[in-house]
């Protein structure tokens, strides 16, 4: 670490970040992009066979690399604090990727696609595996929702304070809102957790 | 620069830039914030340890302007790990400063402070 001396008088500028995950083709980086600063970017990252946890390879007879791309965008909060928001590889298979994108990440977006409510199923186990608290973002196609809420957190088996909300990924005041849930959401956890017994 | 179109190879020729070097001197989370020093500023194309061209680059891109790690990349068309061992050596050489991100399971009250001004800033979006 190298910070210089004196360069920042109104305390140091840091970043945070919030993960958006969901199957493919539900509208993460339409979402980014419809409350980032700037237009969404692209990140790649090399896996080699060596980092590879879950995936088998033996049918594979050399070192493979594979390369995993995520779109992510920019919202500067304040002068001193930058909040990214990555969205997840499009197949869950990247866990590799998926450890280092959670790692001190506010929370993350489940994206659902009501019509395709299983795509969202391992980004939900992941996140609760991690103890990452999430939210339920289901995405209205067209205007038109095809499951209420409940039936939605019903499909899901999710536990019951979990937020479950609605949204059009294309329109910035409505991804704003998802994001206020979910920090609201956080924020509220931390609070019941402060107040219980150690 | 790694070649999209190229089936093979994938591996080596993106760490060429950092002569093989696939791990990083310090490491660096896909949000830190990474900001050139004046020390690299001047450094100008002086760059050390022979990677005078990525220096520049890194050090024009985050000259008065904080980028994250996963920013640098994507702008140089690096792959992260790459990015992270160049961004490792110019801080060492005190060429950038790298600002970690706030993690929100360690201490608390840092975090909940930082919550509730990433709440405000998102309403006042």
């Amino acid at each position: 670490m190298s910070h210089r001396p004196g360069q920042q008088p109104g305390g140091r500028v840091t970043s945070a970040k919030i993960v958006i995950a969901g199957g493919f083709g539900v509208g993460k980086t339409t979402l980014v992009g419809s409350v980032s600063e700037i237009t969404p970017l692209t990140t790649e990252a090399i896996m080699t066979s060596a980092g590879v946890g879950v995936d088998d390879t033996r049918s594979v007879p050399n070192k493979t690399t594979t390369t995993v791309a995520m779109d992510f965008g920019r919202i500067s909060i304040d002068r001193d604090l930058i909040l990214y928001l990555f969205g997840t590889p499009g197949q869950t298979r990247f866990w590799f990727m998926w450890d280092e994108l959670v790692r001190g990440a506010i929370g993350a977006v489940v994206m659902v696609d009501t019509r395709r409510l299983a795509d969202c199923f391992a980004a939900i186990d992941f996140f609760e595996h991690r103890k990452l608290p999430y939210l339920i973002a289901i995405n209205q196609f067209d205007g038109q929702q095809y499951h209420n809420a409940q039936d939605v957190r019903d499909a899901l088996a999710i536990s019951s304070d979990v937020p479950v909300v609605s949204c059009d990924a294309r329109n910035r005041e409505s991804t704003k809102q998802v994001l206020i849930s979910l920090v609201e959401y956080v924020l509220s956890m931390r609070r019941t957790r402060t107040g219980a017994p150690a | 620069m790694p070649d999209r179109e190229e089936p093979t190879g994938a591996l080596v020729r993106p760490y060429a830039v950092t002569r093989g070097r696939t791990r990083p001197r310090l490491e660096i989370a896909i949000e830190a914030l990474v900001e050139t020093t004046v020390r690299g500023r001047s450094a100008g194309t002086s760059g050390r340890g022979g990677h005078g061209r990525e220096h520049q680059h890194i050090a024009s891109l985050c000259d008065g302007k904080v980028q994250s790690l996963a920013e640098i990349a994507a702008r140089m068309r690096l792959p992260l790990g790459v990015a992270r061992v160049l961004i490792a050596d110019m801080a060492a050489d005190g060429l950038v400063a790298v600002y970690e991100p706030t993690s929100f399971e360690s201490n608390d009250a840092v975090g909940t402070e930082l919550l509730e001004r990433v709440l405000s800033g998102l309403r006042r979006l």
